[in-house]
Order: structure tokens, then C-alpha cells, then sequence
């Protein structure tokens, strides 16, 4: 029933995120049903994306063009550099809409057990990009685990210079929250990082 | 079918296919397992699987002998006061990272455990760099290397004393050691014998220093991976906040 070419395509699809075996098969049966209206302009897709899409040698950001859309948009704040662990973190920020200034996509934490230095991730054009004049504040927007916060204290070390302000994001309570759910170390965080009211 | 529960601390998760982890815990009476852990994503689970994390564990698995695979409930996450603190982080990666490396699978009795929860309460005070130290003096302990700090290793007398033999691990009075003095290791204040309280920064680098000597030659000798990069890290902090040292450095060893 099934040859090379289908057992190949199979494959390729239980290999992406979120997909076994099975998922897998009723892809490429569901893509082999639909082959005008669907396979043949997704392998299009694929194909451009592949071709055109790469990474901006300033943020690490992916785009078509380089310097991506983000840095080379004169309307953002270039005194802010908002860096992030991902590309999906610096997503996650721009849905928001709150943001505008820049970014600086590391490609990941440091991680010992995995195996990930400084070396593995995007550190070198930070520490140019945040010498800058004009940079003023760099925001540590990783994330909130001890692989997450020891990067950012790393990444604060390597780029403290006079002037330059380093913040990172706010830990505690998150909206929606209920007090009566969260685990005692959100707790404590929250505690710590209290505001005055009003 | 095996299948037990007990009170536990993470000491590590290696990611383990798309959804799962392998995870490594410290238990009170069933030494240091490794299981398996469903559904990593979730926000139920995201923050059990720091390190430090304090755990109700079970475990079951269909033989004695096989993976198994672990449920947790948080009971208390370390890591979270610590967050923006890098030295106590430092501190805590390091803890967790030695007691994965040094105490072999299913071994480990409940004074290990005791000894690692009780540094983990200590990190939020004054003197954590010194209960660190002390911590890593009963883990050497624990694994079978005690060190003899308490009398002259020469005289027997148990005052005045300041080096410590890195051979023997035994401590060395400050007339006893003087002619040696380069070849033997200092012995920080708070480690001597009738000393209360805290050291400073300095001597807690010392009480590294000395530690970092027998966990090299005598529990890691034999592991391949040596002395786990954590703890390399957390003692270049503390050069570092002292300013003996420009820049930090890391290796893409593992832990």
C-alpha cells in the first residue's frame, strides 16, 4: 500500500512538534486528498519560506529581510532593547502592542545540563548593540526559572556599563490570578517585589 | 507492581521527547530516583520541576528495576525567593547539581535529604555562604570522605589551628603547619572549632576552595564528567562579587 515517498513524507511529519505516528499518517493522507487546493501551494510555502526567510544579523529576529522589519523601522525606540530567550518570547511581546522598542533574540538560556554556553547563544552583537550611545535601557524579558534568571544575571554582567539601565520583567501574582492557588514561592516573589498602592 | 510515596527535592529534569522529562529527586527513605514525568508544560507542573523544589512524590512503575514515573505536588519551590539574588541562585544550582552528581541512583539515606533541605532553608539568611560550606563538609561526609577538622592532625591540640591537609583532610595547627604552609590548604575561621557566626565573603571562598579539593580528588575523581560545572560557576561568583576575578567564564560541559 504505501511506497517510499509517502513512508518518507510520514516520517517528516512525526518529526515536527506536537506529532506522533499517527497524527502523522492523517496528514499526509488529508494532504493527499486536498493535493491542488492544499499540498502543492503548503510545499509552495515551505519552499519561499525556506529560500527567503532568515535571521537579522542585529537581533536574531527571523524575517525576509535583513536588518529585520522590526530594527529597520524608524518609529521604534532605539534607546530600548527588550531581549528575549526566543523568536515566540519576542511574538509573545509584540501581540501586546506595549512594546516599541527593540529587540535581541539570545536563540536560548544557558544550561548547563543541556549542554548550552555563552558560545551557543546570540551574545556577541548584544554586547556591541547595548555599547551603543543611544541604547539606555536594556529589559531582560527571560524567563521566570533558574536557567532563565541565571541567563538574564549573566547577560546583565557582560553588558553593565555607566549609564546603561538593565531591568528585567516583574515576577509575582499573574493577572487572574488567585491567591489561594498560587504555589508559596509565587507568593514570596510577589511579596518582594510589592508596589505602593494608588 | 512497585509503587511508593515519599517527600522529595528536584534536583534535575532532562527533557525527555516533546512532553516529558526525566527527572532526577532526593528522597527521604528511597535515596536519589530518577522517573519519568508526564505533560512538562503544563502550568501545573512548570514550576515542581526547578531545581530545589520541595515535593510529595510517587513513583510506580511496573518492576523494581525499571524507570518508573513519578507524580509530584509541590510542597515548597526554593528557587523562587532566589530569583533575583545571583549568588544564592549560584548557590542553589550548585547544591543540586553535586548532590545529582555525587550520590548514585537509589542511594542517599535521610540525613542527605535533611542536610540538602535544611541548606535550602538556609539560602534566605544572613549566613547561607557558610551553611553551604558546612553543607558540602557533610556531603563529603555522607559519601564516605569525612574531613577531621576539630584537632591538629600533628599535635592532637585542638586550638589554634589554620591549614588543612589536602591529603588527609585532616586540620593542622598554625605552628604545626607553618613549614608546609604553601603546600597546605587555609583553614576559614568559621570552620575552626568554638567559632560562631559568619566569616565574610572571603572565608566562604576559603571554605570553597578547601571543599573544591576533596569533591576533585576524592568523590569526582572517578567520574568522567568531574566535579559538575555548576559548581565551578557558583565558586567563580563568589571570586567574582569579591573582585578576584574580571570575567566569569562557563564551560559547555554539562553539569
Amino acid at each position: 500500500m504505501q511506497g517510499g515517498p509517502l513512508d518518507q513524507l510520514i516520517k517528516r511529519l512525526s518529526s515536527l512538534p506536537g506529532l506522533g505516528n499517527r497524527s502523522a499518517r492523517r496528514i499526509a493522507l488529508h494532504l493527499l486528498n486536498r493535493k491542488d487546493t492544499l499540498m502543492l501551494p503548503l510545499a509552495e510555502d515551505l519552499q519561499q519560506a525556506a529560500e527567503k526567510i532568515r535571521e537579522c544579523e542585529q537581533c536574531g529576529n527571523l524575517d525576509m529581510r535583513d536588518p529585520c522589519s522590526l530594527c529597520s523601522d524608524a518609529r521604534r525606540d532605539i534607546s530600548q532593547i527588550c531581549v528575549v530567550a526566543h523568536v515566540s518570547d519576542l511574538w509573545a511581546i509584540e501581540r501586546t502592542s506595549s512594546y516599541k522598542g527593540l529587540y535581541h533574540v539570545l536563540g536560548g538560556v544557558l544550561s548547563a545540563l543541556d549542554g548550552i554556553g555563552p558560545e551557543q547563544l546570540n551574545l556577541r552583537p548584544l554586547e556591541s548593540r547595548a555599547a551603543l550611545p543611544e541604547t539606555q535601557e536594556i529589559i531582560l524579558a527571560l524567563s521566570a526559572t533558574v536557567d532563565g534568571q541565571s541567563t538574564a544575571h549573566y547577560v546583565a554582567d557582560r553588558i553593565a556599563r555607566e549609564g546603561l539601565r538593565i531591568t528585567h520583567l516583574a515576577h509575582g501574582v499573574p493577572v487572574g490570578g488567585e491567591l489561594d492557588y498560587l504555589d508559596d514561592g509565587t507568593i514570596v516573589t510577589a511579596l518582594k517585589s510589592r508596589k505602593v498602592a494608588g | 507492581m512497585e509503587l511508593w510515596q515519599d517527600q522529595g527535592i528536584v534536583l534535575s529534569a532532562r527533557p525527555h521527547g516533546e512532553n516529558g522529562a526525566v527527572i532526577s529527586v532526593l528522597t527521604v527513605h528511597n535515596g536519589r530516583r530518577l522517573g519519568y514525568v508526564r505533560g512538562i508544560h503544563t502550568q501545573k507542573i512548570r514550576g515542581t520541576l526547578e531545581p530545589g523544589s520541595l515535593v510529595d512524590a510517587r513513583w510506580q512503575a511496573r518492576t523494581a528495576d525499571s524507570l518508573g514515573t513519578f507524580s509530584l505536588e509541590l510542597s515548597r519551590g526554593a528557587a523562587a525567593p532566589l530569583l533575583g539574588e545571583p549568588l544564592k541562585l549560584a548557590a542553589l544550582q550548585s547544591a543540586c547539581a553535586l548532590s545529582d552528581a555525587a550520590i548514585p541512583e537509589r542511594e542517599g539515606g535521610e540525613g542527605v535529604f535533611q542536610g540538602l533541605k535544611a541548606l535550602l532553608e538556609m539560602l534566605d539568611s544572613d549566613i547561607w555562604g557558610e551553611a553551604y560550606v558546612m553543607w558540602e563538609i557533610a556531603l563529603l561526609r555522607e559519601m564516605g570522605f569525612p574531613l577531621a577538622l576539630d584537632r591538629c592532625a600533628g599535635g592532637g591540640e585542638s586550638t589554634d589551628l589554620a591549614y588543612v591537609s589536602p591529603k588527609t583532610g585532616r586540620a593542622v595547627s598554625k605552628a604545626a603547619g607553618e613549614p608546609y604552609k604553601e603546600r597546605l590548604l587555609p583553614l576559614p575561621g568559621f570552620l575552626r572549632p568554638g567559632s560562631v557566626g559568619e566569616d565574610g565573603k572571603e572565608g566562604v571562598l576559603e571554605g570553597l576552595k578547601l571543599t573544591a579539593c576533596f569533591l576533585e580528588h576524592w568523590v569526582f575523581a572517578h567520574h568522567t564528567r568531574g566535579v559538575p560545572e555548576f559548581r565551578r560557576v557558583f565558586q567563580q561568583k563568589i571570586e567574582k562579587s569579591l573582585g578576584f576575578s574580571d570575567a566569569l567564564t562557563l564551560n559547555n560541559a554539562h553539569g
